[in-house]
């Protein structure tokens, strides 16, 4: 990364071939996870996210930067919220789309994943963004493909447009990341969303917190740099942001806790429990939500959340993502 | 027919020696340890070049053999030649088989393939439990009768404390140790990776370190009340070294091994530089520096019995797939000469000496096998080996039908040189010059 051009703000789309979109690159073929990323190349998955949102406020939401290019979306775990948004992404940059979806592909015939993808890259896709149960699946297959990998989102791993957009969303408000206390309070144990957000957050210079019943802390995590609590006021105190994450049925059934409601009793996010965070705290969420689990539907529904700019946010970011990794400065080269 | 091995360095702790001694072989027995021994009538004399080591021969108690069953891992026939190549004589072989060796017919039929085709000595180990269902004991007077020199379940843990007291007072009887591989089922859980900071970044299920002190605490009590051996399986960590130190202080029958992974190797690796690889999958899973350190001072302080290798072959395409659907388990026949000389042999952790006792002597008392040392009329098992070879690890040559190694390509100071059983040779390594002078590789059988 050339560090004279990280503060370049890129122009915005233009929307026609002989305006190129201008951009710098990222280093990797791959969005494999925030852990692989830059300080630089965060910011300017950013920088470039906000040109990318001003396209959704047209009355033509489209833009030519993809033309010719094929995006397979390759899900193998159900997914509605993160492909519809990858997908809304794509065809918004003019790409050509295909989704496969595990129910229906060769892998319950018994297909290895290798096998799979190795057919699909016969047919000379860009892009494959993925998701997988197994956690690693996508690095794995990064090393097996010539087109470029999309993580969205490896087993317990990572998330890592998740995160961007996260950032994004807290950058937009508070128009920093540095130096601002994030709670993050759930199931940390299993959450992809967590790990992507606590390397990109803490790349960033943000104070992060994190709290869990100790059953759903992962093991060492402190050295990640982050304050673990189990005390929700503790975590809550002072924040700038607040993020939930999804508590699953399943882990009360896996023994991590007694039972939903002294979940919600100890740790769900009440207007109560909101009040100890700034006055213009974030209440944030990556979805589905479990109104009355982890977070009281006042606090989902509340002035302060900006749940559903997340969501908004995400085919921005995801933008900025296929953007650069199809080469968006090969595009300033060819015209 | 006679061979002389004439000038060679000879450490035999068993008889005290450590210096320059020719071996008389007579057949597939030791005839005469001495200085200048008379060439005699008949004999072949092979001058030993300098710089080689003999050793009484290696042998590795852990190993799978795959056969019967899962003969596209390995058989009987190449698991052996791998051996060989590694510098063993002999390898004991779990019972994980298709079927389980929880019978004298399968102890039988491993036995007789491995005299048609075994390049070095088989020992079979025969399951503790029928079908190593972990319920009721197998038939282990018959598989002591057939050839078992141990029991095990290896690969699932000896569940209950019930199954492993009554394992270990009825092999008791026989002198037979019962080889567990430690790990509390509940708390490994779904686990794929070591519990700690390296697994909880990586979205991978840990296993934690108790998950094996646990069990290993377990047995230790158990052998302390019935006064039978237990013997502890591929011992990873820290806790577990800890509990097998006191209980050897306190006269407990306890004994362990390690596997070079474990001591080459931390969990740090699986972040790269090739991440997820699952090469590096293996249970019990690759641990911190933290308890790597303690297995090296383990080593020094004489609390570790053997180095085992836990041989476990997968095909390429097993392995060729997502981290948690890959099986557990590497290879390590070939690369654990190497890997010990290059890291604790060379590092001053352990003395040659100190590594014959862990490759050879030790092995066979804890299994109660010949050799172990070259006195007159032991047989003639010798791994011959070289400390300032330079090796480096070319998976595409392995012997194994497996290739499942996180080694390939690593370049290792120290390495085999001939490997001769029952006094025939059945591996000369021909990268190393001189080598040569111990004849041509035979067939045993």
């Amino acid at each position: 990364m050339n560090p004279e051009t990280t503060d370049a703000t890129p122009s915005l789309p233009t929307g026609t071939d002989d305006q190129p979109i201008p951009a710098n690159r990222l280093r990797s073929k791959d969005l494999l996870g925030i852990a692989e990323l830059s300080v630089e190349e965060i910011s300017l998955i950013l920088d470039t996210a906000v040109a990318m949102k001003e396209i959704a406020s047209r009355p033509i939401k489209k833009v030519p930067a993809l033309r010719g290019k094929t995006v397979v979306n390759l899900f193998f775990e159900a997914s509605t919220r993160t492909r519809t948004s990858f997908e809304i992404a794509e065809k918004r940059l003019s790409a050509d789309t295909l989704n496969i979806v595990a129910g229906t592909s060769s892998v319950v015939k018994g297909e290895t994943l290798a096998d799979t993808v190795h057919n699909i890259e016969a047919m000379s896709p860009d892009l494959l963004v993925v998701r997988h149960s197994s956690s690693g699946s996508c690095h794995f297959l990064s090393r097996i493909c010539r087109a470029g990998v999309i993580n969205a989102g490896d087993g317990m791993h990572e998330h890592p447009t998740q995160a961007l957009l996260d950032a994004f969303t807290i950058r937009e408000r508070k128009q920093r990341l540095a130096g601002l206390k994030v709670a993050i309070c759930g199931d940390l144990l299993h959450s992809r969303v967590l790990r992507s957000n606590v390397l990109l957050l803490t790349k960033m210079g943000a104070d992060v917190w994190l709290c869990g019943p100790p059953t759903l802390v992962p093991t060492g995590f402190a050295r990640s740099g982050v304050h673990i609590t189990s005390s929700v006021d503790e975590a809550v105190e002072g924040a700038d942001a607040v993020m939930m994450l999804r508590i699953q049925l399943e882990r009360m059934l896996g023994g991590y806790f007694p039972s939903l409601r002294e979940y919600f009793n100890v740790f769900g996010m009440t207007p109560e429990r909101v009040r100890r965070a700034k006055p213009d705290v974030l209440i944030m969420h990556p979805g589905p939500m479990n109104r009355g689990v982890e977070i009281a539907s006042e606090v989902a529904d509340g002035p302060y959340s900006v749940i559903l700019d997340q969501v908004a946010n995400g085919v921005a970011v995801r933008m900025a993502v296929l953007y650069l990794l199809s080469g968006g400065a090969e595009h300033e080269a060819v015209a | 027919m006679k061979r002389l091995l004439k000038g060679g360095h000879l450490i035999d702790p068993l008889q005290g020696i450590d210096a320059v001694r020719d071996v008389l072989l007579d057949g597939d027995r030791v005839a005469a340890v001495g200085l200048d021994l008379p060439v005699g009538k008949d004999v072949e004399v092979i001058a030993v070049p300098s710089g080689c080591i003999l050793c009484p021969g290696f042998v590795d108690m852990h190993v799978h053999l795959r056969e019967p069953g899962q003969e596209h891992k390995e058989t009987i026939a190449t698991g052996t030649a791998a051996a060989a190549a590694g510098g063993f004589t002999g390898v004991a072989c779990m019972p994980n088989t298709q079927p389980v060796n929880d019978g004298a017919s399968v102890t039988r039929a491993i036995l007789e393939r491995a005299a048609l085709e075994g390049a070095v000595r088989v020992y079979p180990i025969g399951a503790v439990s029928k079908g190593m269902k972990g319920e009721s004991l197998a038939e282990i007077a018959e598989l002591r009768a057939a050839g078992c020199v141990a029991v095990s379940d290896d690969g699932m843990p000896v569940p209950t404390a019930l199954l492993m007291r009554r394992a270990l007072e009825y092999a008791g009887m026989f002198n037979m140790p019962v080889i567990d591989h430690c790990e509390d089922p509940s708390l490994k859980g779904e686990g794929v990776a070591h519990d700690g900071y390296i697994a909880a970044m990586l979205g991978l299920r840990g296993i934690p370190a108790t998950a094996e002190s646990i069990m290993v605490e377990r047995d230790i009590a158990l052998a302390e009340m019935t006064g039978s051996a237990v013997h502890i399986a591929h011992l990873s960590t820290r806790q577990a070294l800890r509990a097998v130190w006191a209980a050897k202080a306190r006269g407990v029958r306890v004994t362990c091994e390690v596997a070079p992974h474990h001591f080459v190797l931390t969990d740090e690796r699986l972040a790269g530089p090739i991440s997820y690889d699952t090469n590096l999958k293996m249970n019990p899973p690759l641990r911190e520096q933290a308890d790597v350190d303690a297995i090296l001072r383990g080593f020094t302080a004489g609390t570790i019995d053997a180095i085992a290798t836990d041989h476990a072959p997968h095909q390429t395409d097993e392995k060729h797939v997502e981290f948690d659907r890959a099986p557990f388990g590497i290879i390590g026949l070939e690369t654990a000469v190497s890997l010990t000389l290059d890291r604790l042999v060379h590092t001053g952790v352990i003395t040659l000496r100190r590594m014959v006792q862990l490759m050879s002597v030790n092995p066979c008392r804890i299994l109660n096998v010949p050799g172990g040392t070259l006195r007159p009329e032991r047989p003639a098992d010798i791994t011959i080996i070289a400390l300032s070879a330079k090796v480096t690890v070319d998976l595409s040559k392995s012997r194994s039908r497996s290739r499942n190694s996180p080694f390939g390509g690593w370049t290792l100071k120290g390495g085999v040189v001939a490997t001769i059983v029952g006094g025939k040779t059945v591996y000369v390594n021909d990268e190393i010059p001189g080598a040569a002078a111990f004849g041509a590789a035979v067939a045993r059988a």
